[in-house]
């Protein structure tokens, strides 16, 4: 084989691709179609609670044209971190659109889900053996922080794609998995260079995010030959520069020269962007180092608490020339107003109390440089995690009469000093990322189980993992 | 004397993962990313000092073939959590816009 072709649709499945874009990169023949579904970047919240951040209805738009296009054409389809955070929740929400939209277009073909969700008492025997490895920055990670988290989850490899790929599979639904793994899963099974494979894959994960001017999410196209890749945007109206495909490296990556993956390190100290045609790139000279251990990356989160906000803005100059000292007084008589509330059933630390100023600094917090404001009026975010909803809200609403009516020395008599627009809102559950470690596991796909189906339109049957 | 934002086609901050930030700095020809380059005012000292933590910290590279700076730090507060005020890390570039270049 000397040339492998692959397709990606879009950055994330349910952010959209243009059709026709789609089509003309199925008239190049690709050989597999990839799609990355998901991210860390929509925050903690959608591997915590098992949501999706792209709604269902636009992840089944991409995935149904993306099912139809990979049947039509019969190449492989692979998706990778399914519905966001590639939780079992989430992998599962995928896995009925694709038996949902197999029933209603007719489909037949065989479906691996690829699990990425860990078992607790999995990870603390790695913990234990001293197999669980932080990485720089990491928050302490413990047997405790194990059993405080809602999911946990490993970002795969190219491996497990390769092994449902060997075992038949047309269709890869997968949990979490490393974006570039998705892409370079197939060259690197068909024998091209792993540097150029997950170089090719780096640009593709995030569709046409690398053109010089992105219009909207949209597709992108790698012809990965033996010693060079070729990248384009099947849109005939987007161009590639040798500039644009080298600034991608930058892209969401702290290094953009070295990027980690679980089998070893892609160095593109020496990569060569050449201009192929007006509107296509040729990369070249990239390195792939691979690892002394395969690792596997951790993502996990907890519930912070319950929260409920309460935003006001404030006009007054006197009291806005004061804002530090107000905010700080507010807090005292928020803390004690609780204590009489709760008694000792509720202590300071088992809550929290925050305050943004929007007009000062709300946007940067202690490390917003203007220090000297000179804004007509703020704006207040009151800030209120706890232990339960009810609580939440209940101090909520002691925010809310106790900054209503908290005196300043330059007026006398009762004042109103917020004007809030509504009443405080209840967030439900919130959540915070809690590991940023990797596992040491004996073998690529040990973390990540593996189910295939034989779809038959409405019908489906799970064979032999 | 000019600033970096009237040099620059582009600057901007996002998440590198959940802990941490990255800064890009990128120009639109050779010429202005050499001038900035030879100035010596870009630097992984001057990145440290805008955010408040120590250059060791701080990682920084020169894209040569991408004509820009990159520079990465430790997350203020980890993406999400409570205090957080940018889960996506995209408005932290403002004090970048100000350095002063020769």
């Amino acid at each position: 084989m000397e040339e492998l072709r692959i397709l990606s649709p879009t950055g994330v499945c349910g952010s959209g691709f243009v059709e026709s874009s789609f089509e003309q990169g199925l008239a190049q023949k690709p050989h597999v179609i990839g799609c990355d579904g998901g991210s860390t970047d929509p925050g903690p919240a959608y591997l915590g609670s098992g949501r999706t951040a792209f709604p269902k209805d636009a992840i089944r738009r991409d995935l149904r044209l993306m099912l139809l296009g990979a049947r039509r054409l019969k190449i492989p389809l692979l998706m990778g971190s399914a519905g966001t955070g590639g939780n079992d929740v989430q992998l599962e929400g995928v896995h009925q659109l694709v038996r949902e939209i197999a029933a209603a277009e007719g489909l037949n073909f065989k479906l691996a889900l690829i699990h990425s969700e860990q078992k607790k008492d999995y990870l603390k025997k790695r913990l234990r053996e001293g197999r669980v490895k932080a990485l720089d920055p990491a928050p302490h990670f413990d047997e405790a922080t194990i059993d405080r988290s809602e999911h946990i989850v490993g970002m795969m490899g190219a491996d497990p794609f390769i092994r449902a790929l060997e075992n038949g599979a047309d269709v890869v639904i997968a949990g979490r998995a490393s974006d570039t793994a998705i892409f370079a899963s197939v060259p690197i099974m068909r024998g091209f260079p792993e540097a150029l494979a997950w170089h090719a894959g780096k640009i593709l994960e995030c569709g046409a995010a690398s053109v010089v001017q992105r219009k909207t999410p949209d597709c992108m196209f790698a012809w990965v030959r033996k010693d060079h890749f070729i990248v384009e945007a099947p849109d005939p109206a987007l161009t590639c520069t040798p500039q644009s495909i080298a600034s991608h490296s930058l892209y969401e990556n702290s290094d953009p020269f070295r990027l980690v993956e679980c089998s070893g390190t892609l160095d593109l100290t020496r990569s060569r962007y050449e201009a192929a045609t007006a509107r296509a790139v040729k990369v070249s000279g990239s390195e792939f180092i691979p690892a002394q251990r395969y690792t596997v990356k951790l993502e996990g989160a907890e519930k912070a608490g319950y929260q409920s906000i309460l935003i006001g803005s404030i006009r007054d100059p006197f009291i806005i020339r004061q804002i530090d000292d107000w905010t700080a007084r507010l807090e005292e008589r928020i803390h004690s107003r609780v204590k009489m509330v709760y008694g000792d059933k509720l202590k300071p630390d088992d809550y929290l109390l925050f305050i943004r100023i929007y007009g000062k600094n709300g946007t940067m917090g202690a490390l917003e440089p203007v220090k000297e404001i000179r804004s007509h009026e703020l704006c207040l975010s009151f800030e209120v995690t706890a232990p339960t909803q009810e609580i939440a809200s209940t101090i909520a609403s002691v925010i809310r009469h106790q900054a209503l009516h908290l005196p300043i020395p330059e007026w006398s008599g009762l004042i109103t000093a917020v004007a809030c627009p509504y009443n405080h809102l209840d967030r439900g559950a919130v959540y915070r990322f809690n590991v940023n470690h990797v596992v040491e596991p004996d073998h690529p796909c040990e973390m990540f189980p593996m189910e295939i189906f034989d779809i038959n339109r409405d019908s489906e049957k799970k064979l032999a993992a | 004397m000019t600033t970096l934002a009237n040099l620059a086609r582009l600057i901007r901050s996002k998440n590198a993962g959940p802990f941490e930030l990255t800064f890009d700095i990128m120009f639109d020809d050779q010429p202005t990313y050499l001038r900035v380059k030879r100035s010596g005012m870009l630097t992984r000292e001057k990145v440290a000092a805008c955010y408040g933590v120590e250059p060791s910290q701080v990682k920084f590279f020169e894209v040569d073939n991408a004509l820009a700076f990159k520079a990465s730090i430790p997350r203020p507060v980890v993406q999400g959590d409570p205090r957080d005020s940018d889960g996506h890390g995209g408005q932290q570039y403002a004090p970048l816009m100000d350095i002063e270049i020769p």
